[in-house]
């Protein structure tokens, strides 16, 4: 369970926006986190509390295939984001990241910035503490649940591996 | 079952049969592709999987494009972490130093990507290949790694929108601003998780290059890839850039699509993508006038050598405004080369631009021409983000090359035809 307060972003966030071309010229998360979300607005992580939950709209994580967004957003302390729709790239990294992502489609109107959210990722319920609305998000198909029940990608490959071998 | 062209080259690939859109399968890869930034990242990855070895040394491809020559200590120990796991690995096509493109117009000119192939690459504009017929497509780094551990992926079967180009293209206007009409139109989430694949009279009529720019951008419409289909032209090329065996490939004619749209040139102006997003797409004529600052011309959109020759045709005999910086970036040493011996460097120098190495460079904000604040850029790149080139508060115009060359001479937005 996660609970945290809602920061709420736009349609349309890139990936340049998350985390800018000029800080790739590193893999650390706390170094990618501290300058998470400085294309959108110089600062804007300032106002992020570890366990905090970002809510966008359509589209999340545009742009280029940069692992590191999620990675910045991980390393930022955002473990939960709640979007109408994903990039799909953005979408495969934040999944293999471990990044809980959570595609709510029109009910996304219903969180506002500074909400207070609980959020079982496990059930994919939402739960709008301020509002006291429950939102239900849409399940992760089979096969992709059967790598998160290996715990990611990288064990799914280990496994995959090990077969072979 | 009739077959879209993605559902035709991903069941080449895979042993499931495929039935539609949606269906996740697993397919073998004909080459996996990280570049200097996002390389590092994915070697991280493949040392946790505890991978000893590359499924094929020959398949896999190492390109430091982005930061390179190496801007900064951080991006030079970044490429050196790359180049020790090339070594170790013993992969074949490993690129720096004097024989580096920007990736996407390098692999296809080395002939390690073609049709039918399916290929992944930690770069989002992978689905340049698209152009070739082959089926390619952007990932991040760890499921890069997973690929170059495996030789496999996962794919989610995508939907197909079908663009019919049609119409006569007038003089300088060409493939970029067929796509950024076809991006304007429906939109960059109007592809998102579905694949385009380009048909018509007009498309048969691209150049092999040209239809490479217009697959470049599938991914600004959110497409997971762009797709022509292999036909005379594209066997010719790959002919000449040294593959064997490559046959032609389409759509079943049945093939059932999402949606069909077309994009008709006749009467079309050079579009422009105004900021922030690709999607704000207007004819030059209802931004004429605006100055500019900068003028980018190259990237794996619009680097290759028809482009520069656009772009020459447009400075010969001409001069920069003084208050524009016009750099030209040719995409490979090849096409540098070429553009020597063609004199278009010679073109570009007595107009006053700046000519520089094969690199992504500017294109995303990385060097060799960042914005400062109030700064505005025209560019034949594939992104108008804000801050893509440089301050949060600069701006960049996305064009194709000739609209890009009359810019930095008139020093303001204008159509070509009048310069």
């Amino acid at each position: 369970m996660y609970h945290g307060t809602a920061h709420t972003v736009g349609a349309h966030i890139d990936t340049d926006a998350i985390i800018p071309a000029r800080f790739l010229v590193t893999t650390d998360p706390d170094e990618l986190g501290a300058n998470c979300m400085e294309g959108l607005e110089a600062g804007w992580i300032k106002k992020v509390k570890k366990g905090d939950i970002m809510v966008a709209g359509e589209n999340f994580g545009c742009g280029s295939s940069r692992e590191h967004a999620p990675v910045a957003l991980l390393g930022a302390g955002i473990p939960v984001v709640i979007a109408h729709s994903y990039a799909r790239i953005f979408y495969r990294n934040g999944f293999n990241m471990g990044l809980v992502l959570l595609e709510i489609g029109d009910d996304v109107s219903k969180i506002h910035d500074g909400d207070e959210l609980k959020v079982d990722a496990d059930t994919g319920v939402i739960q709008n503490v301020t509002t006291g609305t429950t939102i239900q998000c849409k399940p992760v198909p089979p096969f992709m649940q059967g790598i998160l029940d290996k715990g990611g990608l990288i064990p799914y490959v280990q496994d995959r591996l090990a077969e072979r071998a | 079952m009739p077959a879209t062209l993605a559902e035709k080259i991903l069941q080449q690939h895979s042993d499931e049969q495929i039935t539609g859109p949606g269906q996740i399968v697993r397919c073998r890869l004909s080459l996996v592709l990280a570049n200097d930034i996002t390389a590092p990242l994915a070697i991280k990855s493949f040392e946790k999987m505890g991978a000893a070895a590359v499924f094929d040394k020959d398949k896999i491809a190492i390109v430091a494009d982005h930061f390179t020559p190496n801007k900064d200590i951080a991006s030079a120990e970044q490429v050196k972490v790359c180049r020790e796991f090339a070594k170790k690995m013993g992969i074949t096509h490993y690129f720096e130093g004097g024989n580096v493109g920007v990736e996407h117009a390098l692999l296809p000119e080395l002939g390690l990507v073609g049709p039918g192939d399916v290929i992944i690459g930690a770069d989002s504009h992978t689905c340049t290949y698209g152009g070739l017929g082959a089926f390619a497509t952007g990932m991040g780094s760890t499921d890069i790694a997973a690929g170059m551990a495996l030789g496999e992926t996962w794919f989610k079967v995508p939907p197909t929108i079908q663009v019919i180009l049609t119409g006569t293209l007038r003089q300088w206007v060409g493939a970029k601003d067929l796509m950024l009409a076809l991006i304007g139109t429906i939109g960059v989430s109007g592809a998102l998780y579905k694949a385009l694949e380009f048909t018509g009279d007009l498309a048969t009529a691209l150049s092999v290059e040209g239809r490479m720019t217009m697959s470049n951008m599938a991914i600004e419409a959110g497409g997971k890839v762009g797709l022509f289909p292999a036909d005379a032209k594209t066997l010719a090329y790959a002919a000449a850039h040294g593959r064997t065996g490559d046959v032609a490939l389409a759509a079943d004619p049945k093939a059932v699509y999402e949606r069909t749209v077309t994009i008709n040139a006749d009467g079309m102006e050079p579009q422009i993508a105004c900021p922030h997003l690709p999607d704000n797409v207007k004819p030059v004529s209802a931004v004429a006038g605006l100055p500019i600052d900068q003028a980018v011309i190259g990237s794996c959109t619009n680097g290759r050598i028809e482009d520069l020759r656009e772009a020459a045709a447009i400075l010969k005999g001409k001069k920069v405004a003084d208050s524009v910086r016009c750099i030209v970036l040719p995409a490979t040493p090849n096409i540098w080369r070429q553009a020597l011996a063609e004199g278009l460097i010679e073109t570009f120098m007595a107009a006053n631009c700046i000519v520089g190495p094969a690199t992504c460079g500017p294109c995303l904000g990385g060097h060799m021409g960042i914005l400062a604040g109030g700064e505005r850029a025209i560019a034949t790149t594939n992104r108008n983000f804000k801050g893509r080139m440089g301050s949060l508060e600069s701006e960049v115009y996305l064009s194709g090359p000739a609209a890009a060359a009359a810019a930095a001479i008139a020093g303001e937005i204008i159509d070509p035809a009048k310069v």
